[in-house]
């Protein structure tokens, strides 16, 4: 398991990581893929293999004091570009 | 003659909508158009949209529960289950064509739930097409916040020693719940377990019915 | 939409009409066959905006979308599909009429 941050950045366009999981911090639960970059599929174009994470995230982490239950989780599956390691931070 | 399923009742047991006499829509031109279109451009045939549609319509949430049921019985199963969820449930004989599948088993202290906050992604290929509150705003957006309340809404209420794990199904895998199974079936063999598991038991939105 | 405020998941159901189940089959064999993929479907399916999801039914958009696609990919042109869709209205009122090409 790795600490991996979400990029924050907000792009025009379709992309597959949810707005809600930008900038937030979680582990690798396992690691998928390759595949095809959504975001090239999507415009006709063949897509660049990419490495895709199960990321897990705790409520706690994502809606901060808002948390319906702090302790329970999470898990999405984002695209190796858009992940940056975490611990540095 | 395009395929008529007037005579066919649907997955629910419901007959299908009458589509034929209502006033014909725009979107429902534009359905026509593009239909007969593929086919003068041979990209497709009308016997291979009809086939389609009975692929489809052949898919159903009864494919899922023999899938828990056996996970529940043959612990051999299970590992292969959880090792490759498609690779195993082509082996029972489904066709889920190219689907790649997670199974997440609930425990005691664990209770999964399944969502698509961008669409509307679902293991169609198993359980069939989605129900509508699956697709709805409502559920897209608030399961991820508040799960526990949109369980309440579906009559499941767990306790907090309980974690509750959300699935925002994002990008490439599908998953189906694995519900616990419930107490009292020791007797029972797979057909009669698999009876017990519900459409939303998979999804997570319900429990395994107790005999 | 994911973590939006919205009220409470809705409980009714519909059996699929015809229609939406064709719509359904169109983007399989399309995608299938490689014409576009879902990530297509999708991509202009929130391009469409938030407010579709008031004003179109889910295999309304749907249709809007697989066919934006298939002209992206060529597989017909916009001028090809004006006149198609104006000889299915022509025949008939209802979608059973409209969709009987033999009349």
């Amino acid at each position: 398991m790795h600490r991996v941050k979400v990029r924050t950045d907000m792009p025009p366009g379709h992309v597959r990581t949810p707005s809600y999981l930008r900038g937030k911090v979680g582990v690798t639960e396992r690691v998928l893929g390759p595949f095809p970059n959504p975001e090239n599929l999507a415009y006709g174009h063949s897509g660049t293999p990419l490495p895709l994470y199960r990321v897990r995230f705790t409520m706690a982490e994502i809606w901060g004091a808002d948390a319906e239950t702090p302790n329970d989780t999470l898990e999405a599956e984002i695209y190796a570009h858009w992940l940056e390691p975490a611990d540095a931070a | 003659m395009p395929h008529d399923h007037a005579d066919h009742l649907s997955p629910s047991g419901h007959p299908y909508r009458p589509d034929d006499d209502h006033p014909l829509s725009y979107w429902q031109t534009l359905e026509i158009a593009v239909r007969e279109l593929l086919v003068e451009k041979e990209i497709t045939t009308a016997a291979d949209i009809a086939e389609q549609i009975d692929a489809m319509d052949a898919r159903n949430p009864t494919m899922g529960a023999q899938v828990v049921a056996r996970y529940w019985t043959e612990p051999e199963f299970a590992t292969a289950l959880l090792a490759d969820g498609a690779k195993a449930t082509r082996e029972m004989g489904f066709d889920i064509g190219p689907m790649k599948l997670i199974a997440l088993p609930n425990r005691p202290d664990l209770h999964n739930i399944v969502v698509c906050t961008l669409c509307s992604c679902y293991p169609r290929n198993l359980l069939g097409l989605p129900p509508d509150w699956y697709k709805s705003r409502a559920y897209r957006s608030r399961t991820v916040r508040e799960p526990r309340k949109v369980l309440a809404e579906f009559g499941v209420t767990l306790p907090e020693s309980t974690e509750v794990r959300v699935h925002d199904s994002t990008a490439d895998m599908r998953y189906i719940v694995i519900p616990n199974r419930p107490a009292r079936t020791e007797g029972l063999d797979q057909a009669a377990l698999a009876a017990l598991v519900t459409r939303d038991s998979m999804i997570g939105t319900g429990i395994a019915r107790t005999p | 939409m994911g973590g939006d405020a919205a009220g409470p998941v809705p409980t009714d159901q519909h059996d699929f009409a015809l229609w939406e189940k064709r719509v359904d089959a169109l983007m399989v064999l399309c995608s299938g066959k490689g014409l576009f993929t879902v990530d297509g479907l999708r991509r202009v399916l929130e391009d469409m905006g938030e407010e579709s999801f008031e004003t179109m039914t889910y295999y309304e958009r749907w249709i809007a979308s697989v066919n934006q696609n298939l002209i992206e990919a060529g597989a017909y042109t916009t001028a090809e599909l004006a006149t198609k869709m104006t000889q299915v209205q022509a025949r008939g009122d209802t979608y059973g009429e409209a969709s009987d090409a033999s009349g």
